[in-house]
């Protein structure tokens, strides 16, 4: 009790230098935090694939569409449990700011091979009944405050025109990681709605931007992938077949650089706060010399003084750790609300907090082990002749 | 020089040849030389001698918190200069209780608390521990500022403080490096009075440095020391 008394009093000696030390901790620790959140985000969509799911889009590039026909064919390859299509719409809400992903697809196969997106029956029902309807998630139609009914306009940019649809459900996340920030809608609409265009493209009316396809068994991804190319191969639209994980890592990767950065950044910052911490601890024993030298003589043993001096620093970078990490949960929610669409999935995970939490006890380790080797091995007439 | 006396029995500090110097660069600065010295149980001796005589490193050697290059101490038949640094750490916690000039008092713990600190290396219970402590601070009559801490206690007040800790565990020896360095001569001469009337009261073996003639004068026998050798002892026979 006593011995813990001396150690809490210790840490908080110095009220100002604590202080400083503790705002620079909570700061370095938020800020890390804050950096690897934004880097999960990014890799979010990847993280939320299924194993059982692959792509397949053209092979030549994600903006070459893939005959309608191409379906059937790949529901006939073994180990095929079902399959999907999505063309990218990529219209505007009133204003490009408002940028939020919209999808033109199959909704019962696609509502199949997505459990994840939880959908009322009765809204689901209705979404399949009406070729104008559309689907959004939850928290973007808390974003623009849209209710089930309500008619969504959107500008196309790749499909010219306005294109208005009635919205028919809010699908909720099955969990954290679930995108809740896209719109989805009838593939059908689409395509009807180009094809009775004056001078419209055949060859577009009836094209897929990507197939989504379910399989029995993940295991046989690569396998069945090989299977879906080989029935295209030499054809004019040639295909790529990759698992939906490796097919959202491709965007990632886009900006690989941006993130390698980031992280780069989050372990500077903390590298930086320990220098900072090494120095605030390394003044606090150069200090302190006389009261361990008083300690040593009274019979107290080397290493109990460096245990004493090392929990000091532990107990510092443990309350600036759990003060950053408190921090960092509101913080990162209002930076989720700010980037809004353009990170749809912007969680503190439980990986992060963990790591937070690692990097403040590093942090005191590291901080303490130079003082605590100087004072393990100083001589105790010199220390009690010390001057703090 | 061999300060003890032939009649008396075994003495607890028996120091022979003891000898200490230090490397300051390339220089060697000899500070004792052939030390010889026997002290008895009970006794009060003041170490005295001009600055740089090597009075303080004797009685760090005494103290165990500094090794000789030569000869040996035993302190109640133990040679601690053949002890490892965690033995002697032991040795001392059980064995010496230390006066600073300067009281060497922890500032953020009170003055009970610093009292206890020596205490922590016993298995006294918790209560024992406040029991040993309400003695002691009854014996330097500090009951009533046991709570208090250091910067709120004048020096003679520290220093007694400083005296209840290093009396808590009742070691066999005292040493007390210039205890009244520190303070005026009203508060130094009750300090002093104190230790005198605690080695009455307890015949603890006491060793002090000091530069101070009057302080000396309250020991049994004074040692004095030029250029790391014994020159002279004095018995006052109190």
């Amino acid at each position: 009790m006593l011995l813990l008394r001396l150690l809490l009093k210790n840490a908080f000696r110095h009220k100002l230098r604590s202080a400083l030390t503790l705002i620079g901790l909570v700061v370095a620790i938020c800020a890390f935090g804050l950096l690897r959140t934004i880097v999960d985000a990014w890799y979010a969509g990847a993280e939320a694939s299924a194993s059982t799911r692959l792509v397949t889009r053209s092979a030549v590039s994600l903006t070459f569409p893939l005959p309608l026909s191409y379906g059937e064919r790949i529901r006939a390859v073994q180990g095929v449990s079902g399959v999907s299509w999505a063309n990218w719409f990529g219209g505007v809400y009133v204003t490009e700011r408002n940028f939020f992903p919209q999808f033109a697809v199959d909704p019962t196969s696609y509502l199949a091979l997505y459990p994840e997106y939880v959908l009322p029956n009765v809204q689901r029902q209705a979404f399949l009944r009406d070729r104008q309807g559309a689907i959004v998630g939850r928290k973007l139609a808390d974003k623009f405050g849209w209710r089930v009914g309500d008619q969504i306009p959107l500008r196309g940019t790749i499909y010219p025109g306005i294109w208005s649809f009635t919205l028919r459900g809010i699908y909720n996340g099955v969990d954290a990681s679930t995108d809740e920030q896209q719109l989805l809608f009838h593939w059908k609409y689409l395509s009807e709605t180009i094809r009775q265009r004056p001078g419209a493209n055949p060859a577009r009316v009836d094209s897929v931007g990507v197939y989504i396809i379910g399989i029995r068994e993940a295991d046989d991804a690569a396998l069945i992938s090989q299977r879906i190319d080989a029935l295209f191969r030499n054809s004019l639209a040639e295909t790529l077949t990759e698992t939906e994980k490796a097919f959202q890592l491709s965007f990632v990767s886009m900006s690989e650089a941006i993130l390698v950065a980031l992280q780069a950044v989050s372990l500077i910052i903390v590298v930086i706060i320990m220098a900072v911490m090494a120095n605030t601890m390394t003044m606090t024993a150069r200090e302190r010399l006389a009261e361990y030298a008083t300690l040593r003589v009274l019979g107290f043993s080397p290493g109990f003084v460096v245990r004493l001096l090392a929990a000091e620093s532990l107990l510092i970078a443990l309350v600036g750790g759990l003060l950053g990490i408190a921090l960092t949960l509101p913080l990162a929610a209002f930076v989720g609300q700010a980037v809004g669409t353009l990170l749809p999935v912007f969680r503190v995970s439980e990986l992060t907090l963990l790591l937070q939490l690692l990097a403040a006890l590093l942090v005191g380790v590291v901080a303490a082990a130079w003082p605590a080797w100087r004072i393990s091995r100083f001589d105790i007439v010199a220390g009690l002749r010390h001057v703090g | 020089m061999n300060a003890g006396a032939d009649a008396l029995p075994p003495p607890l500090i028996r120091i022979r040849a003891l000898s200490k110097a230090y490397q300051r660069g390339a220089q060697h600065i000899p500070v004792l030389q052939g030390v010889d010295l026997d002290v008895q149980r009970g006794e009060f001796i003041a170490l005295m001698g001009p600055s740089g005589s090597g009075k303080s490193t004797l009685l760090n050697l005494i103290a165990g918190i500094d090794q000789p290059d030569g000869g040996c101490i035993e302190i109640d038949g133990i040679d601690i200069a053949g002890l490892s640094e965690g033995e002697l750490a032991d040795w001392r916690a059980a064995n010496v209780g230390f006066i600073f000039q300067f009281y060497n008092l922890l500032p953020v713990l009170s003055a009970a608390e610093n009292i206890e600190l020596p205490l922590l290396l016993t298995d006294l219970t918790r209560r024992q521990r406040r029991q040993h402590v309400d003695a002691v601070l009854a014996m330097v009559r500090l009951s009533d500022r046991a709570g208090h801490y250091p910067n709120e206690l004048s020096g003679g007040q520290q220093q007694r403080v400083a005296i209840a800790r290093a009396l808590v565990s009742d070691p066999q020896l005292i040493v007390a490096d210039e205890p009244t360095g520190d303070l005026d001569r009203v508060t130094g001469g009750e300090v002093l009075s104190l230790l005198a009337e605690l080695h009455r009261q307890l015949g603890k073996t006491i060793v002090m440095v000091t530069h101070d003639p009057r302080a000396a004068e309250r020991a049994e026998r004074l040692v004095h020391l030029e250029k790391g050798v014994l020159v002279a002892g004095t018995a006052f026979g109190h």
